[in-house]
């Protein structure tokens, strides 16, 4: 497609450099340019949409290998697209896992033949996630990992932890953890609080979460490691990142759009839409996650994309799978919750998926500066729609959030010069 | 009478208005005199298939909901979890559609997962009446206990009822405190503080981990069944502990009110939660209860499937 363009009338958020303005962008083969420097360009008139940095999600399961009725590596790129992300971390809890230079190779051909963002590798942290014996993270890094993980599993072995968060910053590897101890967790389905004591449910105590996030707080200290705490849910795990920050610690948290959005009140329908791991938690919980965000105590906001399958979801709430879709919803629920009630400005929440994900990959000049890849997101901030499932690239169709009419909506994604996705005429 | 009730299902009391109940509790008086004949039997549900659905076991619920629907001259089918396709991999959803599919006009069904009964009333046309939901409702016998104390009282206002014991796993105690607390008695919550959430008091009821002050001047106590497996599970250290500290004894029963209703919906550990003189004593309504649930399962049957198109 346009190779070589001129991007006109756009409001261009280029947070790296404290840009927000109308500006005109140049793209030639590929990368960013003075707009002067395009010879011939084609232009493409933007009327005051907002320009971008490619939107990076750092928590997305694309499915593949292992359970590709649920989605698929061009399915899930394709949503990326329509979301507004130039760029996927792959969590690599698939089966066969990605905890080998193997598989880590199977995810790069593939991505390259099918995806149409980029799709970023994530390691296991130990053999096939199992939380008992390192994988092997050296080899990892030389096929091109950019983070290690074995989320949806937490390690519970402190001092195995230890050793690969030690290990892992040899090799200059974040680690993206998923917070949760296992014996307080325990069967739950639910947040515990209210309404899972009002429902009958068992609960999932914040405590499993904040309990793991403060163990990984002190291993930060210990190690001097970089920790980024993957969806954080709680209140008390908001607290425990602020002062582990304010004590210049290498430690960074996310949140997802659901998880700002929504709290475990909605689960009294019992639509296992409102199902995921950790659980919609308490209005307190909600706030202080929005307070976190508005302080930067927490800098990125990931989806946890998490495809399953319609009958996997249809089911009693107890037996269905946790996790929900996110990629397509992602800027339109958090522009209606924190955007167009004026919560936070456009510039400081662009920065949540850009330069704040960008940021905990080591990659410290994200921006559309002259020389960068052409990684643009553009999009309509005040225009409304309403989610409907159905119409999704992805294939999963769980999201809560289907017929909600939402203010902010994707437009067009460039992917190294290349419309990806686009939606301008 | 006056035609106050239009759901095709009953899940949980909490859905329910306090004229909704009201209207059961009276047309369950009617249906009491029924299996107080020689002949126990009404046309009622003649021609009605009824299927009674119990994922998970139960021996007294299904006995009773059985009784009902012979009483009311309903024909039945029993399937228990062991003998449907649910074991061979089938989804709960596929396996009452198939129920459906052979024209039946109620599902009377008991799950362990909470909510599992919602699920399907929202995907079928057939009527579904919950007949217990993991550890979240069981409104037949909510319905039972509110007759039982109604019987006996005649009135909810100002009421003081106490729920004594394994709170946090009952879908009894859940099942009473919305018809209680919409008929308007006052609801206390006891027991040790692993199996009393103290989050039950953003609803409006009383929780206290003390026995005196739980007991104390109360017109009714339901005990609920403390199961040998939350020992096990850490919950409390032994059944002789619990026994001391929160059972119904000889001693402790005196902190009630003299004319003070004992309930228990069975089945009982004598000498644990309940000791056995009380049981057996003149304060017990436990058998009538057993008696007045058939009663309160014939009015929602025939109310319910009154209401199946």
């Amino acid at each position: 497609m346009k190779k070589n363009f001129l991007l006109k009338g756009g409001r261009v958020i280029d947070p790296a450099r404290g840009v927000d303005q109308i500006m005109d962008l140049g793209v030639l083969d590929g990368r960013m340019v003075d707009p002067g420097q395009v010879p011939d360009p084609e232009v493409v008139e933007l009327g005051g949409l907002v320009v971008t940095p490619g939107f990076i999600d750092l928590h997305v399961h694309l499915r593949q290998p292992g359970n590709t009725g649920a989605e698929t590596i061009a399915s899930g790129t394709r949503a990326a697209a329509a979301g507004g992300f130039t760029a996927v971390v792959a969590m690599p809890n698939t089966n066969p896992a990605a905890d080998t230079a193997g598989a880590i190779e199977y995810l790069r051909q593939t991505a390259a033949r099918k995806g149409v963002v980029r799709v970023l590798p994530c390691g296991c942290m130990t053999k096939n996630y199992a939380g008992a014996e390192m994988a092997g993270i050296g080899g990892l890094k030389s096929a091109g990992v950019v983070a290690l993980s074995d989320d949806g599993r937490c390690i519970q072995d402190h001092a195995l932890m230890r050793h690969v968060v030690e290990y892992a910053s040899s090799f200059g590897l974040p680690i993206l953890d998923h917070c949760e101890e296992n014996t307080l967790k325990a069967s739950g389905v639910m947040h515990e609080g209210k309404w899972s004591v009002l429902l009958g449910m068992e609960g999932i105590p914040a405590m499993s979460e904040e309990l793991m996030v403060a163990r990984d707080v002190m291993l930060a200290r210990l190690t001097g490691g970089r920790i980024h705490i993957q969806h954080v849910s709680s209140g008390g795990s908001v607290e425990l990142i602020r002062q582990a920050r304010a004590g210049g610690l290498p430690v960074t948290g996310e949140v997802t759009p659901h998880h700002l959005a929504l709290t475990d009140e909605c689960i009294k329908s019992y639509d296992t839409n409102y199902k995921m791991n950790p659980p919609l938690r308490s209005e307190a919980d909600r706030q202080a996650l929005i307070a976190g965000l508005v302080d930067d105590t927490l800098t990125v906001i990931a989806t946890d994309h998490a495809p399953h399958t319609r009958t996997a979801k249809l089911v009693e709430f107890d037996n269905a799978p946790f996790g929900i879709v996110g990629l397509e919803t992602a800027l339109g629920v958090v522009l209606t919750k924190l955007y167009a009630t004026g919560i936070m400005p456009l510039d400081r929440l662009v920065a949540k998926f850009t330069t704040g994900p960008a940021a905990v990959l080591g990659m410290n000049d994200y921006s559309l500066a002259p020389g960068h890849p052409a990684d643009l997101t553009i999009f309509a901030p005040d225009q409304e729609w309403v989610v409907d499932a159905e119409k999704f690239q992805s294939l999963g169709r769980n999201t809560p959030f289907h017929g909600m009419t939402l203010r902010g909506r994707p437009r067009a994604t460039v992917v190294g010069g290349q419309f990806v996705f686009n939606t301008l005429e | 009478m006056e035609l106050s009730w239009n759901r095709k299902d009953l899940l949980c009391l909490y859905d329910l208005s306090a004229e909704e109940i009201t209207f059961i509790l009276d047309t369950a008086a009617e249906f009491k005199k029924v299996s107080e004949r020689r002949v126990k039997k009404v046309p009622a549900l003649r021609g009605k298939t009824v299927v009674n659905f119990f994922v998970e076991p139960s021996t007294r619920t299904r006995v009773s909901f059985e009784l009902a629907e012979q009483r009311l001259s309903a024909d039945i089918v029993n399937m228990a979890a062991d003998s449907s396709s649910l074991r061979k991999g089938e989804t709960l959803l596929d396996t009452v559609k198939n129920i459906e599919a052979l024209q039946v006009d109620l599902i009377v069904m008991r799950h362990s997962a909470p909510g599992a009964q919602d699920f399907i009333a929202r995907h079928v046309r057939c009527g579904v009446i919950n007949a217990g939901d993991g550890a979240h409702s069981h409104p037949t016998q909510a319905l039972l206990d509110l007759f039982t104390i109604r019987e006996k009282k005649g009135s909810f206002k100002g009421l003081k009822v106490t729920i004594l014991g394994d709170i946090l796993h009952s879908r009894v105690a859940r099942g009473d405190l919305w018809g209680l607390l919409k008929l308007g008695a006052e609801v206390t919550l006891c027991g040790p503080a692993t199996l009393v959430p103290r989050e039950f008091e953003s609803i409006g009821v009383r929780v206290c981990h003390d026995l005196r002050s739980g007991l104390e001047n109360a017109d009714v106590v339901n005990l609920l069944r403390i199961q040998h497996e939350r020992q096990t599970a850490g919950f409390f250290p032994s059944t002789g502990e619990y026994a001391k500290f929160f059972g119904l004894n000889m001693e402790t029963v005196k902190y009630l009110k003299p004319d003070a209703l004992i309930m228990h919906p069975g089945p009982i550990n004598r000498d644990v939660e309940l000791a056995s003189a009380l049981a057996d004593g003149p304060q017990s309504v436990i058998l009538e209860q057993v008696t007045n649930g058939l009663a309160v399962r014939m009015a929602v049957l025939f109310l319910v499937a009154g209401c199946v198109r």
